[in-house]
């Protein structure tokens, strides 16, 4: 990959095609077989961060027998870092909802949802107001594709996709056991496709490009473009549109201040990569993959300060439903503090090391599993700040 | 035949029905995999994580509780990798949780404690987070006591609430480190719509959720030489006292059990089994009249079906769920209660003793009892009826403590006054037993005829976990002055568990099912699998008590409550006649309708 480059793109958030939602209308012309195919072949996976071969999924929902079924947009953008999908339904709230409908008539789902971030309240009147457009059309295409919007309370469990369900239908956001997994059992326990927003954004890119052109972007493995929220220590932070599959030095050498000690990858349950990784650390999902947050550390900053702060926030962000996340959080937290202080001695990280390791393998949710990749990777990477 | 699924578990393979968890599928090989949230009787959670397995190619360890084995799976229960991660979840567990065994009531009775002890984790591999909590403890209810320091969040309370119950006076609140069970804006249990069944104090796997004991007050009473200690024991728990002995399951220990009490130092050991069958002509002659008044005088106001009222948390469940129906419930008292009226009235005159210096214990398979004998029109006799009430499981604990070697104890039989029963009374344990005894008395009042089924076993309303049982009885050829019934079909209910029982309100609520009586107890199985029963509880346990009770009733040589010889006596020496001046002053009370929260 050493000879990628840093490429800007410019498919997500580029203009709208002339006539309203004609891409939707062009697309829903084509056979449900011909989408799925131009899907796959263009390689596209899950933009949360997970990457689950998004054509897959959707195969896998219309395959799932059932009178009803649902699409839900995942619009619950909680990672510590992450500010991209508030970007997208800003700008161009009519690719999702295009995105969902597409996906709507691909699986047979009879009505889609968006659930949006509690904190994303203020959009609520524009997205309405697309929405009511986006009816409109879809009532001259003789279509009904009903979408929805329900708002989340800030939980940060609830972008977990079982646990959003259970926050939907009313209940407490809690992950469920999988399998079953939402192709059969989702949301009412009704087969359901759930995506991030970018990735209905991309679908709706694919149909408008075809699979062929959208192929030409990324990586084997990581096809297409991403967009990033770049944060931290950056002279330019912001939203940005890149190629997936981009080595991180040169990500580093665009955006980052010339004094750039780590880059947390992937938010605060995503992986910290210390300067002498840059070069061989390609981002995507061959690699370190991202669901968008970039945050950018220079060498005034103390990664114990930094570890500490996403310790906390996932000490009271886990569900506490299941033990190794409740639990280990509060131990980790506590036990690099205590480190610190001389309390503990410095072996004491390898204990809690081995403890990490039981949460990632034994936690209920993906977010479970994930908590513990900070304290891993910047225990790994930086320990001597740990102690000293 | 379901689909077969091959499998392999540690290095045995092994094929199951699909749909089976790896856990099942390992139960079935005799491997012991440990788990803690996961219960039977319950939904499955899959939050505790110590039932997790290696699976090879995975690189996860799957909760083998909510896993379903899958075809060509090859699982691991003790490899390297699954010792750890289990070591460390007990390890977790245990930094969290108040871990003052010898002072907790659930000492050398705790899941947790044994599972510690068996992972050997002697190591305290981590920091102790309980200083860092506000753990509470809820002592103001009379029944149960909820110490949030000894919990481990397994969440088997809250699902029990729910499923079985469908109560859901537990729930769990906030999140992370903060998430605790809680109630209804963490008002104590004694405020909410707890009903006090104590199903939850049956599968909590430590002391958080325990009874609230009287085990020293009753000791006080016993050693006090001024106090005349009566007790009365519940049918229900004779046959399964034995299991908080050591004792296998389904024994009935009847004799035993009586003998126990003598040596334990009561004054008297006398029998609810008595109150029992007087309950029966009781309320057998309020439903004989409710339906009188509502087929003879055509008296709108009249309010069937009519609802047995025996069971304590079934009656608090109603007055907070379905209040407009509590004119629907008998007026009768419970047992215990009638019994405990009695104890201080008939009792103490007929032994010539002074009211006040009788104290009046029950054995109950029953938390909600607790709260039944504290309610403030349980005093009708004008002391309280029953002063202290004791669990099974508490029974057990005191027979412990005076060292006692149960089993080896000679069997005795209960005091002659008030301790003579029959086996309508012993089947009250048993769902369907109250409906069963009352038809038997009710059928024979009508027709001068026994119940036309083999063997006095009515056994179509005998009542089965899971499910409301319906069942009608066509009354025919009766006496000249129950004519009106001639040829009327008494359409009877039976619900056990709570959950059902609001499926049997609703169904009579909504007009889709219309019935004339209907026995409703709280818990699944009724008294047998109540909330004060031994620990551990499921379905196989139930049944073997189940059984036990119906071969009580079997043995008996009078099973019909109106031919219990002392019955007579006391209408003709003390009550005069059922639902008389008398009967309605000791016997009867009333209900409180109560908010839904």
């Amino acid at each position: 990959m050493s000879e990628q480059t840093l490429k800007r793109v410019d498919l997500i958030f580029g203009e709208y095609s002339n006539e309203k939602y004609k891409v939707l209308a062009n697309t829903l012309e084509r056979t449900n077989e011909d989408i799925l195919k131009d899907i796959l072949e263009s390689g596209l996976r899950g933009r949360g961060g997970a990457g689950f071969p998004t054509a897959m999924k959707w195969k896998f929902t219309a395959e799932s027998p059932s009178d009803e079924k649902f699409v839900v947009c995942n619009a619950d953008e909680g990672e510590p870092g992450t500010f991209k999908d508030r970007e997208i339904l800003l700008r161009v709230p009519r690719k999702v909802f295009s995105g969902m409908a597409i996906c709507g008539r691909v699986i047979g789902a009879n009505k889609g949802y968006m659930y949006l971030r509690g904190e994303y309240k203020f959009m609520v009147p524009e997205l309405m107001k697309e929405l009511e457009i986006y009816h409109e059309h879809m009532k001259l295409l003789g279509l009904n594709f009903p979408i929805e919007i329900r708002m989340g309370s800030g939980a940060y469990i609830c972008g977990e996709e079982s646990a959003l369900f259970e926050s939907m239908e009313g209940g407490r956001g809690e992950p469920r056991n999988k399998p079953p997994y939402p192709t059969t059992s989702g949301f009412m326990k009704k087969p359901t496709v759930i995506n991030n927003v970018e990735t209905f954004v991309n679908v709706l890119m694919i149909m408008r490009l075809g699979p062929d052109q959208y192929k030409k972007l990324g990586t084997t493995d990581s096809r297409g473009s991403k967009v990033f929220s770049v944060s931290g220590d950056t002279p330019i932070p912001g939203i940005y549109e890149l190629e997936l599959g981009m080595p991180l030095d040169r990500f580093v050498d665009e955006f980052g201040d010339g004094d750039t000690k780590a880059v947390q990858v992937g938010g605060a349950s995503g992986f910290c990569v210390p300067r002498k990784k840059f070069k061989d650390t390609v981002i995507g999902f061959e690699g370190v993959p991202t669901g968008g947050s970039m945050m950018i550390f220079n060498s005034s900053r103390s990664m114990y300060n930094v570890l500490h702060n996403y310790l906390e926030f996932f000490e009271e962000e886990s569900c506490g439903q299941c033990t190794p996340c409740r639990v280990g959080c509060q131990q980790l937290l506590k036990g690099i503090v205590a480190v610190k202080k001389g309390e503990k001695k410095a072996a004491y990280l390898d204990q809690l090391m081995k403890l990490s390791e039981s949460m990632k393998i034994t936690a209920k949710c993906g977010l479970g599993q994930s908590v513990a990749n900070s304290f891993s990777s910047i225990v790994n990477n930086f320990k001597e700040e740990m102690i000293y | 035949m379901s689909k077969q699924i091959n499998l392999t578990i540690d290095g045995i393979s092994i094929a199951v029905d699909e749909g089976t968890t790896i856990l099942e599928a390992a139960r079935n090989l005799n491997i012991h995999i440990p788990t803690l949230c996961y219960h039977e009787d319950l939904c499955v959670a899959g939050n505790c994580r110590v039932c997790v397995v290696e699976q090879e190619k995975v690189k996860n360890l799957p909760a083998s509780c909510a896993t379903p084995a899958a075809e060509g799976m090859v699982i691991h229960t003790n490899s390297m990798k699954v010792r750890m991660a289990r070591k460390h979840i007990v390890e977790l567990l245990l930094s969290e949780h108040n871990a003052d065994c010898t002072k907790c009531y659930k000492n050398g009775n705790c899941e947790l404690q044994s599972l510690a002890s068996q992972m050997l984790t002697g190591d305290h591999l981590f920091l102790d987070l309980v200083p860092d909590k506000k753990y509470t403890i809820d002592m103001f209810n009379t029944a149960i006591v909820k110490d949030d320091s000894r919990c481990i969040r397994c969440q088997r309370c809250v699902r029990t609430c729910e499923e079985l119950q469908s109560v859901s006076a537990l729930g769990v609140a906030y999140k992370g480190n903060k998430m605790k069970i809680s109630t209804f804006f963490e008002h104590s249990l004694f405020e909410v719509v707890c009903t006090n069944c104590g199903q939850c104090v049956n599968r909590c796997p430590t002391g958080a959720l325990i009874e609230r004991n009287y085990i020293d007050q009753v000791w006080d009473a016993i050693y006090d030489p001024t106090k005349h200690v009566v007790v009365q024991t519940a049918p229900a728990v004779r046959v399964a006292l034995g299991e908080a002995l050591g004792m296998a399951t389904g024994k009935i220990v009847t004799g035993k059990m009586v003998a126990a009490l003598r040596r334990l130092g009561f004054t008297s050991v006398l029998d609810t089994d008595f109150t029992a069958d007087l309950t029966i002509i009781e309320e057998g002659h309020e439903l004989l009249s409710r339906l009188k008044r509502a087929l003879v005088d055509k008296d709108p106001s009249v309010s069937l079906p009519m609802a047995t009222s025996c069971s304590p948390g079934w009656i608090k469940f109603i007055e907070h769920t379905f209040p407009e129906y509590l004119p629907n419930l008998s007026t009768c008292k419970s047992p215990q209660q009638m019994f405990g009226a009695l104890a201080k009235t008939y009792y103490a005159q007929k032994r010539k003793l002074n009211p006040k210096d009788i104290v009046s214990v029950s054995i109950m398979p029953c938390t909600a009892k607790k709260f039944e004998a504290n309610r403030p029109e349980m005093r009708s006799s004008g002391y309280k009826d029953v002063d202290f009430v004791l669990t099974t499981r508490e029974l057990g604990i005191m027979i412990k403590q005076a060292g006692l070697d149960f089993e080896e104890l000679p069997e005795e039989k209960f005091d002659n006054f008030m301790g003579s029963s029959t086996g309508a009374a012993v089947i009250f344990g048993s769902t369907g037993g109250v409906m069963e005894a009352a038809l038997r008395t009710a059928y024979e009042i009508v027709t001068g005829r026994e119940v036309p089924f083999d063997g006095l076993n009515i056994t179509p309303v005998r009542g089965t976990e899971g499910e409301v049982r319906e069942a009608t009885i066509k009354i025919e050829k009766v006496k000249p002055e129950w004519s009106f019934l001639e040829g009327v079909e008494l359409k009877c209910a039976v619900a056990n568990g709570l959950a059902h029982a609001k499926t049997l309100m609703q169904n009579v609520r909504d007009g889709k099912a219309t019935y004339h009586f209907i026995e409703v107890m709280a818990c699944p199985g009724g008294c047998l699998g109540g909330g004060g029963q031994p620990i551990p509880t499921n379905k196989e346990i139930r049944t073997k008590r189940k059984m036990a009770i119906y071969e009580e009733d079997m043995g008996m040589s009078v099973r019909k409550s109106h031919e219990n010889p002392e019955i007579a006596e006391i209408y003709k020496d003390f009550l005069e006649k059922p639902l008389g001046h008398k009967s309605h002053e000791l016997l009867h009370t009333h209900y409180t309708p109560r908010k839904r929260y």
